[in-house]
Order: structure tokens, then C-alpha cells, then sequence
């Protein structure tokens, strides 16, 4: 079993990608879901939307290759379940999604990858966008352990995340394998009380 | 809040809570298709892992397969390395698996109910998004990532956080015309696409209660549009009607006790919940999706919005769209013509929705210049319905009849939209490049709908296309 890896923060530079409700076929468009393996998808990440802006898509701003905290605004990875959706983002040297909401199936492929999301209100979501599209150098911190987000000293929001979800990211658990591996008696004793396992025959 | 249905299945299969406070829950059923799954097979290879409850896990092909020529090997290569991958991922673990050989082939859910596996009371879970169908039964039935495939894999359990329910009830009646479909796409441009974040939405309501169990998957299943992970209908009278002798159900004094277990799972009239919706069913007309989203939604006879009746990310919302769509604000969606119609999907390839569609489609023909095809969601229901005649009815009205498959749902396979094509489609997703073709537009609509806008070539009140 890989050894527990605590991300507590991360910081880098930022990418806006502004939008309410972009999906996870616009993240990564299902034609790359052909291949059997995560390992090419990082320079697909929103392809389709960046063909159709012409290189205007922040992703393929010169600026912002080295980002790696992208800023999206409400409802962000809704739709399909795709895990290859934050792999391409990670790929594409994504380590923190700071958003308004994000789908919920696409925030727990996040958390299983270790791929930090948090929210903040709106019009904070949209200052931080607007900040880093006038200055792409700003660092951005997205501070598990004060539950912050602080754009290199010039502001400084509360961010949310479920409780259980932030103590995953701090003692190294966002990978629930472990976890779940560990009592497989009790997994036992609970399959053995469940009637359609056991034919139905046994009453309780 | 206590006494719903979720509240009863989740703690029955709760194994612990977790020191995050998450609750490691036992999934009684997993569904594995050949797209989200060969990651997840890989990575418990390199962890030295095997399957721990091989008869727990269920697999077939869906996605990527071609629905015309089946010869193996398959022309598409990458489509053939898929099925290598799952043949041999099966195989090496002892998995039960619905390939094309067995003629109980088909979209995972809908022959996860075909078959009887999908029972009240179970949880189940699946790599796809679209799980949520097998609420219907009164199971509780979620989409994961390919990590959680993986997880289910070798410990049969998901670290989750339990949701809130949200009881949503359609009461009234509905008109002639008006089908699952449309009350399911009526509810997510009520509450939104986001609404169901965190949530269950457990359907209930005259009409729900007197829907048939293929109506109430088509509702269910698209739960997940609406932001809603799960979503669930209370087992009935209705439910154990469908369910009984089908080939996973048990038999004879084993099935009294399942249903005297499955109606215990029911909500109690006295359960409590988060939160309440009322729909009027009365009030509920065809509907068709004109934007880019399932919540972008208005009724046959209704009008496309202008950006100027709204303000801020709203606004842009319908700008994004309709700078997709090219459609002019303000007109009506009727009228708008289509090139492609595709009858299919795991939320309305079943049976009774081919039947209604075949209904409509008897009364006219598609003319040149559109493309229509029908793509059953299984084997069983392409048997089924060739033993009804159906694929004659289709075939003779000019739509192509094809093998089962997810086909141009999600255009994984070599069935999509070419450029901006108009696809009416009886599918979920109307988001952008969804049926393959980056520019392609997708109008969501029944399947009843879909047949009206083929026969007439552009969007029409399937009500005044024929007496249905």
C-alpha cells in the first residue's frame, strides 16, 4: 500500500476558466475515453472549447501554462462520472480547483486523486478570476489548515469544504483504499446481514 | 431526518463510519462496463490486489461498442482493445459477464433491471453516472469514478458521504402525449441543474406511483441531470410485478420474504425530509431542451429566451447557448428543423419506448435529408420488439435499426452528429460535443417526440402529429 501523502496546501499560479456548469464532456471530451489507460490526457483537457476560442481559451494562454490552481464558477464537473476528467486536469499540472460548487461525483474523483477542490462565494470566486487575469504572476494559497485562500498578500478569503473531506487531505487519507481494506471482518459480518445475500431465507 | 428509504438502506449496509466521518458502505451490487473499468483492473493489479467478491460484480459492453457491423476484430481498433481489456479483466477475475454472445447483452442499466439483478433495497453502484436508473426499484444506485471502481473492487465498499433527501411529488395527471420524459426534464427546469447537489430525490406522487417501472427508470435516471447522485422511487405493488421470475429474482417462498423485506425498505408515511417539492402533473406539456444544459428546457409550444429577460451569469448562461445553438431568442422551438433523430439511451431505449415511438413513426416517413436511427438498449429489447414488429415499423417509416448499444448518447463509437447538426435525441445530455461533434446541437426530447421531429423533419407537438 502507497504510504499516506498529506497535502495540507497548495500554491501556485492561477487559471481562470470561467462558466457556470461546465460539464465533463467539455473537460475532456469522450473520444479520448477510448484508450485503456489516464496517461495522454493532459493536453486534451477542454479541447473542444479551446478549438472553438482559438487559442483565446485561458488554457492556452502563454501566461497561465504554469498554473496550477484553476478558478471556475458554480456547478463546475457536473454531468458524467468520467474520473478522466480531473486526470486530465492533473495531467495538465492542475493540483487545486477553487470554485463557487462543483458536480459531486467530479469533487469525489478529485478527492480520490488528491486533487484539492474548495468553494468560496461567488463574487470572491470572480474577484480571484479577475485578479489573476490582470496579473497572471499572482501565487494563490489554498490553505487546508486555516481554510483560506490567499492571493500573495493582497487578499485573503474563507474557503469551505466538508469537514471530512479537509482531514482526509491533512493526515494523508484521500485515498480511501487503505481505509476500506482494513476491516474486512466487519465488511463480512454486514454483507451476512443483508437479506438478498443470504437468499432471502433468513428472517430477522 | 429519518424513516425514508435511504435512510433504512444506508444504515443496513453501513460497515462503519470512517474517523473523516464519511461512512464506508457496503455496495450489495456493481456494474462494470468496459470504458471506466480497465484503469480500475490495472490499479489493483499494481497494488497486488485481487477482487474480493467476484459474484457481487457484473460486467457487459456498452459504451464503445459498434451498434451495425459486429464482426470481430472490430474496424475501430481502439474499440477493439477495449473489449480485449474487459474480456481479459473478466476472465482473470471469475467475473459474470453479459457479452454479445449471450444475447443478454445490453446498456448497463438497463440490463442490470432486465435481469432481475437490480432489486429494492440494494445499494449499487457503477463507473457511470447514469446508475441512478436503478432507483426505480428502491434501491440506492450512484455513479463513481474509475478510483471507486477500483475500490469496489477489492473491498465490495466506497468511502461516501450520506445525502439529504429531497422528496419530489408529480400529483395530478398527465395528458396524452406527455410521457416520463417530460416530467423528469420539467423538474430540472423547475428546480435547475444544480439543485440536487448533496441530495437524493426520492419521486413519489400519483403520478409516479401509477408510472410502470420502464417510465420510472427513464425519471431516475436522470436524476443526476439535475445535480442528484441518487434518485429513488418507493417499491410497490408495481415494482414486485416487474421484478418477479425474472432470471436473477429468487423463486417461490424466497420471493415472499424478498417482498415482504422490500416493502419494509419503503419510506414510513411518517418519514421526515430535507426538503419537499410539489410538481403539478396537469400543468406538464412535451418538452424540449433548447440550450446547453438539461435545464435549459421549455415546452413544445413555448419560446426560446432572450438574454436581455435575464442578468449576470444567468444572462451569459443563455448567451453561451444560444451562441451554441444558433437559435434566434424569442422564437419558438417549434418548427426548428432537425437532420438527425436518435431513438435510444439508458434513459429511453426500453421497450415501451420503442413501442411509442413505433406508434408515431407508423404514420409517416422520414424524408431525405434527415438521418434517423433507433438503437435498442439491449439485445432482449431488439428481440423483444422485432417479435412485435417494431423494427418493421421503423424500418419501413426510414429509420435504421441497430444492435444494442449507449451509440450516439455519448458518440464513443463511430455513431455522431457531423458539424452543427440538429440531433432531436431520446437521450440525457444536450452538452456541448456531447453526440461527437464538437459543434454539434442536441435537442432532448421523449422518444414519442423524437419520431414526430423525424417523420416531419423539424420539432413538433408529437399531441398534433397523431391522435396518441
Amino acid at each position: 500500500m502507497t504510504a499516506p501523502q498529506v497535502i495540507a496546501r497548495v500554491v501556485g499560479c492561477g487559471v481562470p476558466v470561467r462558466g457556470n456548469d461546465i460539464d465533463t464532456d467539455r473537460i475532456i471530451p469522450a473520444r479520448y475515453l477510448r484508450e485503456i489507460t489516464f496517461e495522454s490526457l493532459g493536453p486534451h483537457a477542454f479541447e473542444d472549447d479551446r478549438q472553438s476560442q482559438d487559442g483565446a481559451h485561458p488554457m492556452d494562454d502563454p501566461r497561465f501554462s504554469e498554473a496550477s490552481v484553476l478558478v471556475v464558477n458554480r456547478n463546475f464537473g457536473c454531468g458524467s462520472s468520467r474520473e478522466h476528467a480531473p486526470q486530465a486536469l492533473y495531467r495538465r499540472g492542475i493540483r487545486s480547483i477553487v470554485g463557487e460548487s462543483f458536480g459531486e461525483i467530479f469533487f469525489g474523483n478529485c478527492t480520490a486523486i488528491g486533487l484539492l477542490c474548495v468553494t468560496l462565494p461567488s463574487d470572491q470566486v470572480e474577484a480571484v478570476q479577475t485578479l489573476v487575469e490582470e496579473d497572471s504572476t499572482v501565487v494563490l494559497t489554498v490553505d487546508l489548515e486555516t481554510l483560506r485562500v490567499e492571493t500573495s498578500g493582497t487578499a485573503s478569503y474563507s474557503a469551505s469544504i466538508p469537514e471530512g473531506v479537509r482531514g482526509s487531505f491533512l493526515t494523508g487519507r484521500w485515498d480511501a483504499l487503505g481505509q476500506l481494506l482494513e476491516n474486512a471482518d466487519a465488511v463480512r459480518a454486514t454483507s451476512r446481514k443483508l437479506p438478498y445475500l443470504t437468499g432471502f431465507m433468513v428472517n430477522d | 431526518m429519518a424513516g425514508t428509504l435511504l435512510d433504512t438502506v444506508w444504515d443496513m449496509h453501513t460497515v462503519r463510519v470512517l474517523p473523516n466521518g464519511q461512512t464506508q458502505l457496503f455496495i450489495g451490487m456493481h456494474l462494470v462496463h468496459e470504458v471506466t473499468s480497465p484503469q480500475a483492473f490495472q490499479m489493483l493489479a499494481e497494488r497486488d490486489l485481487s477482487v474480493r467478491y467476484p459474484e457481487r460484480t457484473f460486467a457487459t459492453v456498452d459504451h464503445i461498442i459498434p451498434t451495425n457491423d459486429r464482426a470481430r476484430p472490430y474496424a475501430d481498433r481502439m474499440a477493439e482493445q477495449m473489449l480485449v481489456a474487459i474480456e481479459q479483466n473478466v476472465r482473470e477475475n471469475d467475473l459474470p459477464f453479459f457479452h454479445l454472445g449471450t444475447g443478454r447483452q445490453g446498456i448497463v442499466h438497463v440490463i442490470g433491471p432486465e435481469l432481475g439483478l437490480t432489486q429494492p433495497g440494494m445499494t449499487i453502484a457503477c463507473g457511470d453516472s447514469h446508475t441512478s436508473t436503478h432507483g426505480a426499484f428502491g434501491a440506492v444506485a450512484f455513479g463513481v469514478g474509475t478510483s471507486q471502481v477500483r475500490d469496489i473492487l477489492a473491498t465490495q465498499c466506497l468511502a461516501v458521504a450520506k445525502p439529504k433527501v429531497r422528496r419530489i411529488e408529480v400529483n395530478g395527471r398527465l395528458s396524452a402525449g406527455v410521457y416520463a420524459k417530460d416530467v423528469i426534464l420539467h423538474i430540472i427546469g423547475a428546480l435547475g441543474v444544480q439543485a440536487g447537489v448533496g441530495f437524493a430525490y426520492e419521486y413519489g406522487g400519483d403520478v409516479v406511483e401509477s408510472m410502470s417501472m420502464e417510465e420510472r427508470m427513464t425519471i431516475c435516471n436522470m436524476s443526476i441531470e439535475g445535480g442528484a447522485r441518487v434518485g429513488y422511487v418507493n417499491p410497490d405493488a408495481t415494482t414486485f410485478r416487474y421484478i418477479q421470475g425474472r432470471e436473477y429474482v429468487p423463486k417461490d417462498g424466497a420471493f415472499n420474504h424478498a417482498m415482504e423485506w422490500w416493502r419494509s425498505v419503503a419510506s414510513r408515511s411518517d418519514a421526515t425530509y430535507d426538503d419537499r417539492v410539489m410538481i403539478d402533473g396537469d400543468a406538464i406539456a412535451p418538452m424540449v431542451t433548447w440550450g446547453i444544459n438539461p435545464g435549459q428546457v421549455v415546452a413544445v409550444d413555448g419560446f426560446i429566451p432572450s438574454p436581455n429577460d435575464f442578468q449576470g451569469a444567468s444572462r451569459l448562461a443563455v448567451e453561451e447557448a444560444l451562441a451554441h445553438m444558433q437559435f434566434a431568442p424569442g422564437r419558438g422551438i417549434a418548427g426548428i428543423p432537425i437532420d438527425v433523430a436518435f431513438i435510444g439511451s439508458c434513459t429511453n431505449g426500453r421497450l415501451s419506448d420503442l413501442r411509442e415511438a413505433a406508434r408515431v413513426a407508423e404514420h409517416g416517413r422520414v424524408p431525405p435529408g434527415v438521418h434517423a436511427l433507433v438503437v435498442p438498449g439491449s439485445q432482449r429489447v431488439r428481440n423483444e420488439a422485432e417479435a412485435e414488429g417494431i423494427d418493421d415499423i421503423f424500418r419501413a417509416a426510414g429509420f435504421e435499426w441497430r444492435d444494442a448499444g449507449c451509440s450516439m448518447c455519448l458518440a464513443m463509437n463511430p455513431d455522431k452528429l457531423q458539424g452543427s447538426q440538429v440531433c432531436a435525441s431520446s437521450s440525457n445530455r444536450n452538452f456541448k460535443g456531447r453526440q461527437g461533434s464538437p459543434t454539434g446541437r442536441t435537442l432532448l426530447m421523449s422518444p414519442a417526440m423524437v419520431a414526430a421531429a423525424a417523420l416531419a423533419g423539424e420539432v413538433t407537438d408529437v399531441r398534433q402529429a397523431t391522435s396518441v
